[in-house]
């Protein structure tokens, strides 16, 4: 019954979503209110409609109902509640509805919130908001309904993927997914504009808040899936370019560059048919990235077995979707008039910059992904195109976008001047010089790029800081005046000045882990000992245990730092009951300068076992780098503009402005 | 400064560093793209040694042998040829005999030296260049037929 309810509210979803995407837009072009009128409640009823489809699935999978097959494939009795409840969006189907889920949830917002928008705006966002909707309930309903009966209904379930039954994993795609479709609101504000043939400053803030939201959300989403592959697959590395990273790492970089570009037009009004070129492709690759995932396409953990409906009405989709959202932008695009001139050295300038290596870059790893897939589908050779080319195409973009990074920001709008931002910037100069000679004499036999990169990173840093400290004039005026400059500063240039810090401490952390690593793998009996990066590991054979669905093997590795016991490492191999499959935990001691790592594998008939042990230099900084890139645009997310619908402006009319708005 | 002038230099930007993209990818594409080949193809195409390409296909029953010094040394078949493999290191957690495998290394005098095993995540999911090239030596079975059993 729960079942049938969940399927039939997904289908009344969809007839509503067919009504919001009809009758506001053709309310808004021929001046109807009530046809307009429409789009709120039809967006709110379509939400409701979504969630009670989705608690349906999240009820089957709680109580564990095996008539239906989507638990049955994913689910088991024994399985702890948390992996109930995530097996729910563990799977193709399943995810699907979680994706409609959120993008219904923001347009329900668009609806409860958006109040102060133009009526006409209002009703056309909502209605190309359920257009994508639509696209999606009928994808569902008709290839891929996770509410399928099973007849006779299995004992027991399957049990879910157990490399996926991790707290890591089971939070990474409501992360991914709530950046993918957050970006569907600048496309659905994009498509309005081109509509409407008008964008301005207003649109502009609309738009940056659901930008930043989404950014902070797929931020969070790719840093989760890279943590989970470091610790999970016990390689003991964070990124591959897998294909499937790159999904999710394309619609990142559009989705900066985003927004960069959406404060040019807030703040300058000019960009903006780039900003909304940029719009459409962000989202674009956001859908191109939940389909080549789970399509199937791709040889990875996503891919699920498919089925080859699947793959035409995908490809359909996106070509409506694409194709069509760009042939509107060319037809239109020339009727938005921008009215801000800038010179190319100038803070607009900076930002174009910006956007253009983002754009260079993830067209780039486009490229690379899709290679391969073209080039098996017009019958040439199978290939794969691996990291080095990645690394040799992707690095050389982005050094010049970080030393333009900590120069950016010391610029005027409009026009500005070179010399005294270099002149100002000395000292982030002489630190990154500094410690790149001291990493070249200390690591004279490590890669080059470890020098670069932590020059890059110290430089980025520092001058973020030199920006931060120029801003509060600091020890140029009485502490107290720079203490009241610091509390004066808007939260959206917080936010800029922490997602730089963020990312300069990413950096360090990306190039310590990517360039001095030190590995070992050997054959080890109890009783062996093995030194690594100065660190002594003595290995004390390994025990059985029990899991709460899994048998494990563990490890004991005892380590030792200047002849001291420093830690205590366990990985387990843990074998699942259901599925008898084997997966490796991995023991990881984290500190300030490295993580210790350790892998335990199979027995050989010696008695010995297989292990890897690993130092990964200043792998915590890269999380925690993420960590405050986060906070950072979380921070801005609060800004007085956002909350007051009035920008903060020069000190003077911005206290007027916000008297004004406080009245 | 004129705005035909702005768009002429975003336009020319835009241009460099497309045309610095295309010059890295193409420089890049020499050596990072990597084929793939099935048993029969590597002993066909006569692959030079050190050439690093992918090999994938069934791991044979009965072929895995440890080595000692965390070597295993198994061979890979597409059921018409067979290729001799040595591994150092520790295999993904899905990795059986009998069971779908992806390497990629080098060929040297005989024996294929895998620098990477590929983690298989699920063991139902054969990698398709691995049908694929089971499908090419004629020795495919539908595996769907066993999954059409729970629908």
């Amino acid at each position: 019954m729960i079942a049938e309810i969940g399927h039939f509210a997904l289908i009344l979803a969809l007839l509503m979503a067919v009504v919001q995407s009809t009758l506001p837009l053709i309310g808004a072009h021929k001046g109807y209110e009530s046809w307009m009128a429409t789009a709120r409640p039809a967006a709110i009823m379509q939400f409701v409609l979504v969630a009670i489809s989705f608690g349906s699935l999240t009820q089957l999978y709680l109580t564990s109902d095996f008539s239906v097959l989507n638990v049955v494939q994913n689910s088991h009795t024994a399985k702890p509640l948390l992996y109930k409840i995530a097996g729910v969006w563990a799977n193709h189907e399943g995810s699907l509805l979680l994706w409609v889920l959120i993008l219904a949830l923001f347009g329900s917002a668009v609806a409860v919130f958006g109040a102060n928008l133009p009526p006409k705006l209002r009703a056309r966002v909502l209605s190309v908001q359920a257009m994508i909707a639509v696209g999606f309930y009928l994808f569902m309903l008709l290839t891929s309904n996770p509410f399928e009966r099973i007849f006779p209904a299995p004992i027991n379930g399957q049990d879910l993927n157990p490399l996926l039954q991790d707290p890591g994993l089971a939070l990474h795609p409501p992360m991914l997914y709530l950046g993918y479709v957050g970006f569907s609101m600048a496309f659905s504000f994009a498509i309005a504009a081109l509509i409407e043939g008008r964008v301005d400053a207003a649109w502009a803030r609309w738009v940056r808040p659901w930008t930043l939201a989404a950014w902070c959300f797929l931020t969070g989403g790719v840093a989760l899936g890279s943590w989970w592959a470091y610790y999970e697959l016990g390689w003991g590395g964070w990124w591959f370019w897998d294909p499937v990273e790159n999904a999710s790492f394309m619609p990142w970089l559009a989705g900066t560059a985003l927004l960069h570009s959406s404060t040019v037009v807030e703040k300058r009004d000019t960009l903006k048919g780039w900003t909304i070129l940029l719009a459409i492709i962000t989202f674009s690759l956001s859908l191109l990235g939940t389909f080549l995932v789970r399509s199937g396409a791709l040889t990875s953990v996503h891919a699920f077995a498919t089925d080859p409906a699947r793959g035409v009405f995908i490809l359909g989709l996106l070509i409506v979707v694409i194709g069509g959202s760009l042939a509107l932008f060319a037809w239109r695009a020339p009727a938005l008039v921008s009215t801000g001139v800038f010179q190319p050295i100038s803070r607009e300038g900076a930002l174009l910059l910006n956007n253009l290596i983002m754009a260079t870059a993830a067209a780039a790893v486009l490229l690379g992904t899709l290679y391969p897939l073209f080039l098996d589908a017009i019958g040439g050779d199978k290939v794969s195109v691996g990291a080095p080319f990645f690394n040799a195409v992707f690095i050389p973009l982005m050094v010049p976008m970080i030393v333009a990074m900590a120069v950016g920001p010391m610029l005027s709008w409009k026009r500005a001047d070179l010399k005294p931002a270099f002149s100002r910037l000395w000292a982030a100069a002489l630190a990154a010089g500094l410690l790149m000679a001291t990493v070249w004499v200390i690591k004279t036999d490590g890669p080059f790029m470890g020098v670069i990169g932590a020059g890059l990173a110290v430089w980025l840093f520092a001058g973020t800081g030199v920006e931060l400290a120029e801003r509060l004039r600091l020890f140029k005026v009485p502490l107290s005046d720079s203490f009241s400059r610091l509390r004066r500063t808007p939260r959206a240039a917080w936010g800029m000045t922490l997602g730089h810090l963020g990312l300069a401490i990413t950096i360090a952390g990306m190039t310590g882990a990517g360039s001095w690593r030190t590995e070992s793998i050997q054959a080890m009996k109890p009783g062996e000992r093995v030194t690594v990066a100065g660190y002594e590991f003595i290995f004390d054979g390994a025990k059985d245990g029990i899991g709460p669905n899994y048998s494990i093997v563990e490890g004991t590795f005892r380590v030792f730092k200047d002849g001291k016991a420093f830690v205590t490492l366990r990985p387990e191999k843990r074998i699942y009951n259901v599925s008898k499959r084997p997966t490796t935990e991995a023991a990881i001691h984290t500190t300030f300068f490295g993580d210790l790592y350790a892998v335990v594998g199979d027995k050989d008939p010696n008695g010995a076992y297989v292990t890897r042990l690993y130092f990964n230099p200043l792998v915590a900084w890269m999380w925690g780098g993420v960590i405050i890139m986060i906070a950072g645009g979380g921070l801005s997310l609060t800004d007085r503009r956002h909350r007051i619908g009035a920008p903060a402006k020069r000190t003077g009319q911005g206290a007027a402005v916000a008297q004004a708005a406080g009245a | 400064m004129k705005r035909k002038h702005k768009r002429l230099t975003f336009v020319a930007i835009a241009l460099t560093l497309l045309g610095a993209a295309t010059a890295l990818v193409l420089s890049a594409y020499e050596d990072s793209i990597v084929f793939f080949y099935s048993p029969t193809d590597l002993a066909e195409k006569k692959i030079a040694d050190g050439r690093r390409v992918r090999l994938g296909g069934l791991v044979e029953e009965g072929s895995v042998k440890k080595a000692g010094d965390a070597i295993t040394l198994f061979r890979v078949t597409d059921l018409t040829t067979t290729v001799a493999v040595s591994y150092k290191g520790l295999l993904p957690d899905l990795f059986r005999e009998g069971q779908g495998v992806v390497a990629e290394g080098r060929l040297k005098a005989g024996v294929f030296n895998a620098e990477d095993v590929l983690a298989k995540h699920d063991e139902t999911y054969m990698p398709p260049e691995v049908a694929d090239a089971l499908k090419k030596s004629g020795k495919w079975q539908d595996q769907e037929k066993d999954k059409g059993k729970t629908k």
